[in-house]
């Protein structure tokens, strides 16, 4: 059984979001990068916690991006991935970074592959859905629990307004969510494996973008808050109802 | 053509889903185009999807697609899509359109933008607003293939009618063993309640509230408005409410109407999730609490006290309004 793990860099999430060129690029100078929070605390922990219990052989990682996440790279292996495969890519296009996992992938015969529910930069919640088509095996999304047995997967899914118990038999592609594991820190130990754990430098293969982001913008500015006294709670309802409009 | 993605349960359609076909319409009258709507499974409603803007409907009843299988949708999906030429796809952002859309996008290798904010802009290309970093700011993103698909983010544009009921054209589909590999063993849904990510009235608590067990005034303040109940990650870590609930940057993100945050502090992680809300009014007992910042409406002071106050108000209002 092996698991791939798509991982991706994210800022961290207390950054003041900024863009310079004429609001043509996110201000990346000084942003702490942080190893995307759905991928890490929860796809995977649950790929490790699987080959703890003798269920999973090896645990992959994958991440499209620049030399940059390395270092996030570096600690998702010193949570305890055994590889790390580093696709020399720079991209915020779905398709394209979706293709190129997807082309690495198609070699190695992995059972599952998992990526967070989405990037907490872009959240397309794209990634994970196109590599399963790209690599024509099933999907499920917004998983909430994981389970194996033999070849064939346990998922709990989050639905609208519920959830829902599915099985299906590998290999296929699972995005993972929150209540699937407990997050961890790595240890020393971990940090020390980390550095002399395989990872491999892949050039990307030539593919167009089928999307690009143009430019950015800020939300406005709220106006500023009305407070209302405790004692004025009719006045706030009609406040609502008047000016909000929203009841 | 342009086709929009009904998603049906059980023959119902949800508001998020007419609301896709309006956004269609809408695009279709700005490109003298029409709109088809795509129906899976059993479904004895279909036609009713004209009175939101579908010329035409086309539906493959097969109960097979009366759960979500994504690899067996986006090929249904993606096969009609490819038979009529239709020039841009719509769905609207939920659970089901992110397991679906990607996978279409990948097998048509049509442009996919997720969260859509706006009608796209043909001026220069096809350019459609988005939200990015977790609700703190917007991008424009570009659509270069032929074949578009915009995925619409919930509750942003509204529902209205606009047509009458439309033909349906019943098609049918090969489907082979592989397609389907999803086995559903069981489903719990909470019923009688909105789901968040389509509830316009939210009522929100964090860990001002103390425990589990003080619960019962938001539960009531949420009835009385018939708003749906969310919490802060704190709340939900420590199992004092299910972890559906919890909203925010690792939550669900939502755009509701209203946002009645009570106890909650307003730590950025938390408004990431929830600062596209058109109208934020904040209970909370700290005048330097972060979150009087974001808010439209403030009230200072003990939730204990504000809360059922503030539900008596709710009441007499509706009240009158039912009078
Ligand atoms: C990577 C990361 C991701 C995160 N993601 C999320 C997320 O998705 N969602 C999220 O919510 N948080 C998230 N957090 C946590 C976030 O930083 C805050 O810790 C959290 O939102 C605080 O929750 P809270 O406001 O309920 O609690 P607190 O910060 O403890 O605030 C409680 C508030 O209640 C007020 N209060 C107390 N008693 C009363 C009273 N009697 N009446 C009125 N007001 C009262 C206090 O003044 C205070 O403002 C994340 C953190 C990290 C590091
Ligand atoms: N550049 C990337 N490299 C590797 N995996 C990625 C990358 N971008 C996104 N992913 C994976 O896909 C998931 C969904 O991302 P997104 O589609 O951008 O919301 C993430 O949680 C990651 O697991």
């Amino acid at each position: 059984m092996k698991i791939l793990v798509c991982i991706t860099k994210a800022p961290d999430t207390t950054t003041k979001i900024a863009f310079t060129d004429n609001d043509t690029k996110f201000n990346e100078a000084g942003v702490q990068w942080i190893i995307n929070p759905y991928e890490e605390w929860y796809a995977l922990v649950r790929a490790l916690e699987l080959k703890e219990a003798g269920l999973a052989t090896a645990i992959h990682l994958i991440t499209v991006g620049k030399s940059d996440t390395e270092p996030v790279i570096r600690k998702a292996l010193a949570l305890g991935g055994d590889e790390a495969i580093r696709i020399d890519g720079d991209s915020n296009d779905p398709y394209f970074i979706a293709a190129q996992i997807a082309e690495y992938a198609r070699s190695q015969n992995y059972d599952l592959i998992l990526t967070g529910k989405e990037s907490i930069d872009y959240n397309s919640s794209n990634v994970g859905a196109m590599v399963s088509e790209m690599l024509d095996m099933p999907f499920i999304g917004h998983a909430t629990k994981l389970d194996l047995s033999g070849n064939q997967v346990t998922v709990n899914r989050e639905i609208e307004g519920g959830e829902e118990t599915d099985t299906c038999p590998t290999p296929l592609v699972i995005s993972c969510q929150k209540g699937m594991a407990e997050a961890r820190i790595p240890n020393m130990r971990g940090i020390m494996a980390a550095r002399t754990k395989p990872l491999q430098v892949v050039a990307p293969a030539a593919l167009a973008e089928l999307t690009s982001l143009v430019s950015y913008d800020m939300p406005p500015q709220k106006a500023g808050v009305k407070m209302i006294d405790v004692e004025q709670m009719d006045e706030l309802v009609r406040l609502l109802h008047e000016e909000a409009k929203v009841i | 053509m342009i086709l929009v993605f009904a998603e049906q349960n059980n023959g119902t359609f949800k508001k998020a889903t007419y609301e896709a076909v309006n956004y269609a319409a809408k695009v279709a009258a700005a490109s003298n185009d029409t709109v088809t709507a795509l129906v899976l499974g059993e479904c004895s409603t279909a036609a009713s999807l004209g009175e939101y803007g579908a010329h035409k409907v086309i539906h493959i009843s097969d109960a097979r697609l009366n759960h979500l299988d994504a690899k067996a949708y986006s090929k249904a999906i993606a096969s009609v899509a490819s038979e009529g030429a239709a020039s841009i796809l719509v769905f609207s952002n939920n659970i089901t359109a992110k397991a679906v859309a990607p996978r279409v996008s990948a097998r048509l290798k049509a442009g996919l933008i997720s969260g859509a904010i706006s009608l796209p802009d043909t001026a220069n290309g096809f350019v459609v607003k988005r939200g990015v970093f977790s609700g703190k700011a917007f991008a424009y993103a570009k659509i270069n293939s032929e074949m578009k698909i915009v995925a619409i983010t919930p509750n942003s544009f509204g529902v209205e009618k606009m047509g009458q009921s439309a033909e349906v054209e019943t098609h049918s589909m090969e489907f082979s063993a592989q397609d389907f590999s999803i086995k559903v063993e069981n489903v719990q849904t909470v019923s009688g309640i909105v789901p968040l990510s389509e509830a316009e009235l939210v009522v929100s608590g964090g860990r001002g509230l103390k425990g589990p067990e003080n619960w019962g005034i938001l539960e009531d303040m949420a009835s009385s408005l018939g708003a749906t109940l969310a919490c802060s990650r704190p709340v939900a870590d420590s199992h004092w409410r299910p972890h559906h609930e919890h909203v925010g940057q690792t939550g669900g993100t939502i755009r509701p109407n209203l946002y009645i945050a009570v106890g909650i502090s307003g730590a950025i992680q938390h408004l990431a999730g929830v600062n596209s809300s058109k109208t934020i009014v904040v209970i909370n007992k700290d005048p330097e609490a972060p979150f009087f910042k974001a808010a439209d409406y403030g009230v200072l002071g003990d939730a204990f006290e504000i809360v059922p106050k503030l539900t008596a108000a709710f009441k007499k209002f509706k009240a009158a309004q039912n009078a």
